[in-house]
C-alpha cells in the first residue's frame, strides 16, 4: 500500500516536472507545476505529515502558483513560444551542470543523515504534529522565524516603494 | 482544552488490522451516501432559491415539474445533457475541459471533513457502530480537518481562473481576473476569524470542534464573541461569489463571467459546484460556530431528540437550513457592490478586525492558560483594549494619510 502510495505520488512529481520543463505554453508550465506541487503533497500525507501537506496545498498551489498565473495572465505571455529558439546559448549546459551539482548535493545531504533521521519527535507527539510544530517554531527557532516575519515586511515595503511612481512636474506637463 | 483528549485517526473504522469487507462497505457506503446526498441536496438547493426568491419578488417560480415544481432542476439538468457542447476556436482545448473538474471536485470534497451527525452530547466523541464497526458520521476526520477545506477552496480558484483564460475571450479572462483577486484577498479574511475558532477549540479537527462545542456558551459563536462569525459570513459569501459579491459573473458589465463560452454539460458542472459550495459551505460555518450536529437544549429538553441517533443529523439539516435561506435572502436583497468597495470592505475592514480580534482572544487564551489572579485578567484585558484602540489609531491615521496623499498627487497609477 505504501509503496504504491509512493510510485503514484513520485509519478505525479516527475511527470509535472517534465511538464514544466516542455511545455512550450507558460500556463501548462504552470499547471504541470501544481501537480509536481501535490505529488509532494501526497507524499506528506504518506508520511503523515498532515499539516505540512496542507500548508503545501494552501501556500504553494494555492497561493504562490495562483500569483504566476496572474502575472501570466496579465502580461500577455501567455502564448505558446518556439523552445528550439535559444536567446542565450550557455544556459541549456549551464542547466545541466547546475541541476547535475544541485542533485549530486541532495543525494550526499540524504546519504549523510541518513541515520539521524529516524528520531520520531514529531510523530510521537500524538494528536497532531502541529503542537510539535508551533513548539518548535516559536521556542528554538523564534528568532529565525521572526527574522522571516520582517523580511516579508521588507518585502511588501519595497515593492510598494518601486511600484509608486513618485510624479514630477514633467511627467504632470 | 477541550480538545486535547481528542483522539487522533482518520476513521476508528481504519484502526484495525481485521480487514475485511466490513470497514471496506462502511467506508464504501459513507461515500456513496455523500456523493447521493450531495448531488440530491444540490438539486434541492436549486430549486429552493429559486422558489424563494420567487416568493420574495412576487412571482410563483417554478411550478410545472413535479410537486411544486420540485423536478424543475432535473428537468434542466437532463436539457443542459443534451445540448450542444460548445469549444470557442480560440480556446486552450486541454484546458477548457479541465476546468470545470477543478471547479467541481473540490466542491464535493468539502463534503468529506463534515460530520453530518453523531452523537457529541456529554462529551461523547460522536462516534456510532454500524455492522459492528466503530465510526463517525463523517467520511473522514484528518488531523487537520479544517485546513483541508481551506486547501480545497483554494484548489477551487484554479477551476475559475483557468475557466476564464482557457476560454481566449476577453469577458470570461475579465471575470476570472476578478474572481480569483476576489477570492484571494477574502481567503485571508476567512482564515483569521477561522484560525479564532481553531484557537479556542484547541483542535484542526472538525469532530473536536463540535465535540468543543457542548453547551450553548461554548458554541463558537458565543465563546469567540460574535464578530469572527460575523467576518466568517461576509468572506464566506464572497469566497462563495454569492450576491451581493458576484462580480465575477456581473451581467451588466461581463456577460456571465468566467462560464461565458462555457455550455451544455461543462455550465452545468460549474453551477453545481456553486450551488454544492453554497450548501457545503453553510455546513461548515454550522460547524465552526454553531456546534453542527449538537442539540439546541431548550431548557434541559432537546426538541428532536425523539429522532434518537438521527437528531444529530437532524440539528445539522436545521441549522444549514437556516443559512441557505440567509444566503438565498442576500441575494434577493442586496445589490451588487463595486469592484473597489469590495476589495475595501475586504483589506481595510475584515483583515484588520479579524486579525485584532483573534490577537484579542489569543491574549485571553493565554490569560487564561496561565492562570493569572483575577485582577491581572483585568489588567490583561485592560492592556489589549489599550493596544486595540493604539492599533486602530495608527491604521486609521496611514489611511488618512494615504488619502490625503491621493487627493494631493492623483491616483499613483
Amino acid at each position: 500500500m505504501e509503496l504504491f502510495v509512493f510510485i503514484c505520488a513520485t509519478a505525479m512529481v516527475l511527470v509535472g516536472a517534465i511538464a514544466v520543463i516542455v511545455s512550450p505554453n507558460p500556463v501548462h508550465a504552470a499547471l504541470g507545476l501544481v501537480l509536481t506541487l501535490f505529488g509532494i503533497a501526497v507524499h506528506f500525507v504518506a508520511m503523515e505529515a498532515h499539516f505540512l501537506a496542507a500548508v503545501q496545498v494552501i501556500v504553494y498551489a494555492g497561493a504562490v502558483v495562483v500569483l504566476f498565473l496572474f502575472v501570466i495572465m496579465l502580461l500577455g505571455v501567455d502564448r505558446s513560444e518556439d523552445l528550439s529558439i535559444e536567446p542565450m546559448p550557455i544556459q541549456r549546459p549551464l542547466a545541466v551542470v547546475v541541476g547535475g551539482g544541485l542533485s549530486a548535493l541532495v543525494i550526499a545531504a540524504v546519504l549523510r543523515v541518513r541515520d539521524t533521521l529516524g528520531s520520531d519527535e514529531v510523530a510521537a507527539a500524538g494528536d497532531t504534529n502541529i503542537r510539535a510544530l508551533a513548539r518548535n517554531l516559536y521556542s528554538d527557532h523564534v528568532l529565525a522565524f521572526e527574522l522571516t516575519s520582517v523580511l516579508l515586511i521588507v518585502a511588501v515595503v519595497g515593492t510598494v516603494v518601486l511600484t509608486r511612481r513618485v510624479r514630477t512636474s514633467e511627467d504632470a506637463s | 482544552m477541550i480538545g486535547a483528549a481528542h483522539m487522533p485517526g482518520i476513521d476508528p473504522v481504519l484502526d484495525t488490522d481485521d480487514w475485511w469487507w466490513e470497514p471496506l462497505a462502511v467506508v464504501g457506503l459513507k461515500v456513496l451516501v455523500i456523493f447521493v446526498v450531495g448531488l440530491v441536496g444540490t438539486m434541492f438547493m436549486v430549486w429552493f432559491e429559486r422558489k424563494i426568491v420567487a416568493g420574495m419578488q412576487n412571482r410563483v417560480g417554478p411550478n410545472k415539474a413535479g410537486p411544486f415544481g420540485l423536478l424543475q432542476t432535473l428537468a434542466d439538468g437532463i436539457k443542459l445533457f443534451f445540448k450542444e457542447d460548445l469549444i470557442p476556436d480560440r480556446a486552450d482545448r486541454f484546458v477548457f475541459k479541465l476546468a470545470p473538474f477543478l471547479a467541481f471536485v473540490p466542491a464535493f470534497l468539502v463534503w468529506t471533513v463534515i460530520p453530518l451527525g453523531g452523537d457529541f452530547t456529554d462529551g461523547r466523541d460522536g462516534t456510532v457502530t454500524w455492522f459492528g464497526q466503530v465510526t463517525r458520521v463523517q467520511l473522514a476526520d484528518p488531523p487537520v480537518g479544517v485546513l483541508l477545506v481551506l486547501a480545497l477552496s483554494s484548489i477551487a480558484v484554479y477551476g475559475v481562473m483557468l475557466a476564464g483564460w482557457s476560454s481566449g475571450s476577453k469577458y470570461p479572462l475579465l471575470g476570472s481576473v476578478r474572481a480569483s483577486a476576489q477570492m484571494i484577498s477574502y481567503e485571508a479574511a476567512l482564515g483569521l476569524s477561522l484560525a479564532a475558532v481553531l484557537m479556542t477549540a484547541g483542535t484542526l479537527s472538525t469532530s473536536g470542534i463540535v465535540a468543543s462545542q457542548d453547551t450553548l456558551t461554548n458554541w463558537h459563536l458565543l465563546s469567540t464573541g460574535v464578530v469572527p462569525f460575523v467576518v466568517f459570513l461576509i468572506a464566506m459569501t464572497a469566497e462563495l461569489n454569492r450576491p451581493p459579491f458576484d462580480l465575477v459573473e456581473a451581467e451588466q458589465e461581463i456577460v456571465g463571467g468566467f462560464h461565458t463560452e462555457y455550455s451544455s454539460i461543462r455550465f452545468a458542472l460549474f453551477f453545481l459546484a456553486e450551488f454544492m459550495n453554497v450548501i457545503s459551505m453553510s455546513a461548515l460555518l454550522v460547524t465552526l460556530f454553531f456546534g453542527g450536529p449538537q442539540p439546541l437544549l431548550i431548557g434541559g429538553v432537546d426538541l428532536l431528540g425523539f429522532l434518537g441517533p438521527l437528531a444529530g443529523t437532524a440539528w445539522l439539516l436545521v441549522k444549514v437550513f437556516v443559512f441557505l435561506y440567509i444566503y438565498v435572502w442576500f441575494r434577493a436583497t442586496l445589490p451588487r457592490l463595486r469592484y473597489d468597495q469590495l476589495m475595501n470592505l475586504g483589506w481595510k475592514v475584515l483583515i484588520p478586525v479579524a486579525l485584532g480580534w483573534f490577537l484579542l482572544l489569543a491574549a485571553l487564551q493565554v490569560g487564561r492558560d496561565s492562570d493569572v489572579s483575577s485582577a491581572g485578567y483585568v489588567g490583561l484585558v485592560i492592556a489589549c483594549l489599550v493596544v486595540m484602540v493604539a492599533g486602530y489609531a495608527l491604521f486609521s491615521a496611514a489611511l488618512a494619510v494615504a488619502r490625503r496623499n491621493r487627493d494631493r498627487e492623483g491616483a499613483a497609477y
